[in-house]
């Protein structure tokens, strides 16, 4: 059995008086894939916000609850959060191209740590856009915009931006959602074999491809944890009502 | 209904057909006039600045290069003293000196009023730069000539008039015009930008100056232009502050004069017609044609950096 690389006990999130998520208990395990699903509004997105501080950045937003790296507490006051986002990255939703050359984005989060060795650079470029299977389509065009290129090209981008700060966990939020069912594919495709190095925490609306490529499914529902179990199980004979209804289709 | 009516009614305009081609042919004439406005105010500067040109022993390049400016008399050779460059090199010296040391504070006020603390820019900042931008130029230039005119002096000696002075007043009133472009160029910057930074592990200001202001260059571009043409155009206050003597500025605190500051001091002092009077609608045709630089080059800007 792989070990846990985050563990997550009793989270509780508030917006102002509002409560968006009511205690959750959730491991994730190092090389893994996870999904979390659940209709729009469940939390699910939010809980994900959670595990890279992300939250932070909305003034009304106050976590408690206790959620640990690698056994480090990372909301403890003396838990640096840019050191946590170098090593839990994240994708969202929409493609997010800064408005520089495919180059300049690759390298952003290299050359904030400091890193100017052009050989270093140039290479982490090749190696992260030929994880992203980008490689290929961009490699006689890296110091053109990225703003040119297509949705799929621009979120494999911003995956390759991510990867290029080899971080140990990688957070999406419905990285596929805004994209057309062939570059969504790519994309499954590339997560599947990125689950040798890193651990995938993914967020989707559709639960296919939670069936396509995870090794465990988190079902959320109203702020809920409702069930969390490998994915085969959760997909074929879950035990609480609400999974079953929600996989069948049933609401949501 | 019979038929030739309902002819009648097919073949004839509605009443809401009317009405759209009356609001076109309304919008239209009042586009039309403010086009042949601009043409019209052009071509009359035009015609008045080129007949200093015509039938005198004046050349393009003598008005542009020389520096003694007499109209009226003559040098040895019998060519009137028209040498408008001690007003050009005025007029450029204020407008890049004062765009130079407006631009960091702009950029470092629009930094804090949008990345830093936006609720007490949103209500107290952005009011203040709105009154600025406000407050008539006589008011500037009368404060530039009680206050900064006697600091120049006690300061750096000389009469305290010139470049000097007319920077710092230009600066003043420029600040707020390049402030607030600015504030709308970084708001402009999606949000997403900034959490894909943060998300990187940068810090907030790392990601200001990679991300936030880096995206917003062209947007800061157009705002430095536009405060340049306002300083560039701008006359009453520069008048006040600057000396008004048509010489070549030897340093930042001798007297020196604007294309602005020798029109308005001269042009109610000759008579329509002459050399003296056509050689002002001169450097009127050259500040027509240096603000219509400035605005070519705002498009040119922004067509350029575009966000997609």
């Amino acid at each position: 059995m792989s070990r846990e690389i985050i563990t997550a006990s009793d989270v509780r999130l508030k917006y102002g008086d509002f409560e968006a998520l009511h205690g959750i208990n959730l491991e994730f395990k190092q090389n893994e894939i996870t999904a979390m699903i659940g209709p729009s509004g469940c939390g699910k997105s939010t809980f994900l916000r959670c595990l890279n501080r992300m939250n932070d950045l909305i003034d009304t937003a106050h976590v408690t609850g206790d959620i640990r790296l690698m056994g480090d507490d990372i909301y403890a006051p003396t838990f640096d959060v840019v050191n946590l986002r170098k090593r839990v990255g994240m994708v969202f939703q929409q493609p997010v191209p800064f408005p520089f050359s495919i180059y300049d984005n690759v390298v952003y989060g290299l050359r904030l740590a400091g890193v100017k060795d052009r050989q270093t650079l140039d290479a982490a470029v090749e190696t992260s856009l030929r994880q992203a299977a980008l490689w290929d389509e961009v490699k006689d065009k890296l110091h053109d915009s990225a703003l040119g290129l297509s949705g799929g090209q621009q979120q494999r981008v911003a995956i390759a931006r991510v990867l290029a700060v080899k971080p140990d966990v990688i957070l999406m939020d419905e990285p596929t959602s805004a994209l057309d069912p062939i570059s969504s594919t790519q994309i499954e495709n590339m997560l599947l074999e990125l689950r040798e190095q890193y651990t995938i925490i993914i967020v989707t609306h559709n639960m296919h491809q939670a069936s396509r490529i995870s090794d465990r499914t988190a079902f959320f529902l109203q702020g809920n944890l409702i069930e969390f179990a490998p994915t085969k199980k959760i997909f074929m004979n879950p035990d609480k009502k609400e999974t079953e209804d929600y996989i069948s289709g049933r609401f949501g | 209904m019979n038929n030739d009516e309902i002819k009648a009614a097919l073949t004839s305009k509605s009443r809401s057909a009317k009405l759209e081609r009356r609001g076109k042919i309304i919008s239209f004439l009042c586009i039309a006039l403010i086009v042949i406005a601009v043409f019209a105010i052009f071509a009359f500067v035009a015609v008045r600045g080129i007949a200093t040109f015509v039938g005198t022993k004046v050349t393009l390049w003598n008005f542009l290069s020389k520096t003694a400016w007499a109209p009226g008399t003559t040098d040895a050779s019998g060519v009137p003293k028209l040498g408008a460059l001690p007003m050009i090199t005025g007029s450029f010296g204020v407008t890049l000196l004062s765009a130079l040391l407006a631009t960091p504070f702009a950029i470092g006020a629009a930094v804090y009023m949008t990345e830093i603390s936006p609720k007490w820019g949103e209500k107290i900042l952005q009011p203040v730069i709105d009154l600025l931008v406000g407050i008539p130029s006589v008011v500037y230039g009368f404060i530039g000539l009680s206050v900064v005119v006697p600091f120049i002096r006690n300061t750096f000696g000389g009469t305290g008039f010139g470049i000097l002075a007319g920077t710092f007043v230009l600066f003043v009133m420029i600040l707020p015009t390049v402030t607030s472009m600015t504030i709308s160029a970084l708001k402009a910057v999606p949000r997403r930008y900034r959490e894909a930074s943060l998300a990187l592990g940068a810090t907030r200001w790392q990601t200001i100056y990679k991300v936030v202001l880096r995206s917003a260059t062209p947007g800061i571009l157009t705002g430095i232009v536009f405060g340049m043409a306002r300083a560039f155009g701008e006359a009453l206050a520069v008048q006040m502050v600057i000396g008004n003597a048509a010489l070549m500025p030897k340093n930042l605190i001798s007297p020196a004069s604007t294309l602005t500051s020798v029109l308005t001091s001269g042009i109610g002092n000759t008579v329509m017609g002459s050399l003296e009077n056509n050689a002002l609608w001169t450097l009127a045709l050259l500040l027509l044609l240096m603000s219509l630089a400035f605005n070519l080059l705002v498009r040119w800007i922004g067509n350029k950096g575009a966000m997609k």
